[in-house]
């Protein structure tokens, strides 16, 4: 994925899935997206991603800057609900395409 | 009881020439021969000669000054970082310094891990608890400057130079450079030596695991 990456590959990000807008019964606002973060279950747990960086990648048919990968940047914003589900910001709104496929939630911008 | 300075209302203590006597403007007066003291009016502003059709206020500059960027508690010279982004991400790196533009200065060593002296940003990075003694790294001569970008020369080309293959200058490391890294990672490496392990520990790259819970992780 990376140009020329021929060493180790590490995984840097924790994997996570999105589940959809963020929505009521009969209405959905698509500005935040949920995100189910791999191996997070409670409200408390959420507090270290808050503000870590989150990329939603997806191939395209046509190539932009050499390559086919596109990607969409956002941002863990707050918790949603107590059982680990997080909300998020993307830089531009998610396509409903992304729903129940993965994203990457980065572990910067760090405060360990 | 009513203050004895109020009879009634509007009706002072003192009388008119007691109060007079009080203020002393007489001794002014007497101070400055008979008459009390003009202040001179400062010069009127010359009338402009240009008069801008709307009253719009000129923009000050601002005088805001950033603070220092502040460095985290657990970040202390010596500390084995974590890279988390960038061409090195996942390597373990000794931080050296923070250089004043707020970047934190690291070196791999090189020899370890191929990472050279670099900046690096606090976001990017997180710290472990392994320390390594630097007491005997020299990195004074490190700062942004050091850093900067080569301004790249322009030349005027002709015409048939125009159309070749632009043969730039190659961006070689200067010696000199190559030197301070040796320099640095002397003394670094001879530390890490005395510890058991450290030099693989640095020259293995993190990574997350299946099932890894970095918010539980302690580094």
């Amino acid at each position: 994925m990376v140009k020329g990456r021929t060493g180790q590959r590490v995984r840097l990000y924790v994997r996570g899935t999105i589940l959809g807008y963020k929505r009521s019964k009969s209405n959905q606002y698509e500005t935040t997206s949920l995100v189910q973060i791999e191996g997070v279950n409670t409200k408390e747990d959420v507090a270290w991603y808050a503000g870590k960086r989150l990329a939603y990648i997806y191939k395209a048919k046509t190539k932009s800057s050499e390559t086919r990968y596109r990607c969409i940047w956002g941002k863990v914003t707050r918790p949603h609900g107590n059982s680990g589900v997080v909300r998020a910001k993307f830089k531009s709104n998610l396509p409903p395409e992304s729903m129940g496929c993965k994203v990457r939630v980065f572990m910067y911008p760090s405060s360990i | 009881m009513a203050p004895a300075s109020k009879l009634s209302q509007g009706i002072k203590r003192a009388s008119r020439s007691h109060a007079y006597h009080r203020r002393g403007l007489w001794a002014i007066k007497a101070k400055h021969g008979g008459s009390f003291p003009k202040a001179e009016k400062p010069a009127a502003p010359a009338e402009p000669k240009f008069y801008p059709a709307d009253d719009v206020k000129p923009r000050t500059p601002s005088t805001r000054k950033p603070k220092p960027t502040k460095l985290r508690s657990t970040i202390t010279p010596g500390t084995v970082l974590i890279l988390l982004a960038g061409r090195f991400m996942g390597k373990r790196v000794v931080f050296l310094k923070q250089l004043k533009s707020g970047l934190l200065l690291i070196s791999g060593p090189f020899k370890i891990n191929g990472v050279p002296i670099r900046r690096v940003n606090q976001t990017y990075v997180i710290a472990t608890s392994t320390k390594v003694d630097i007491s005997g790294v020299d990195v004074s001569k490190f700062d942004d400057k050091y850093f900067a970008r080569e301004k790249k020369q322009k030349a005027k080309k002709t015409e048939g130079e125009l159309f070749e293959t632009e043969k730039e200058a190659s961006k070689a490391l200067p010696d000199f450079k190559k030197d301070d890294q040796k320099a640095v990672d002397a003394a670094l490496i001879k530390a890490i030596e005395t510890v058991p392990e450290l030099k693989s520990y640095l020259g293995a790259r993190f990574s997350l695991r299946d099932g890894d819970k970095p918010h539980e992780m302690v580094f």
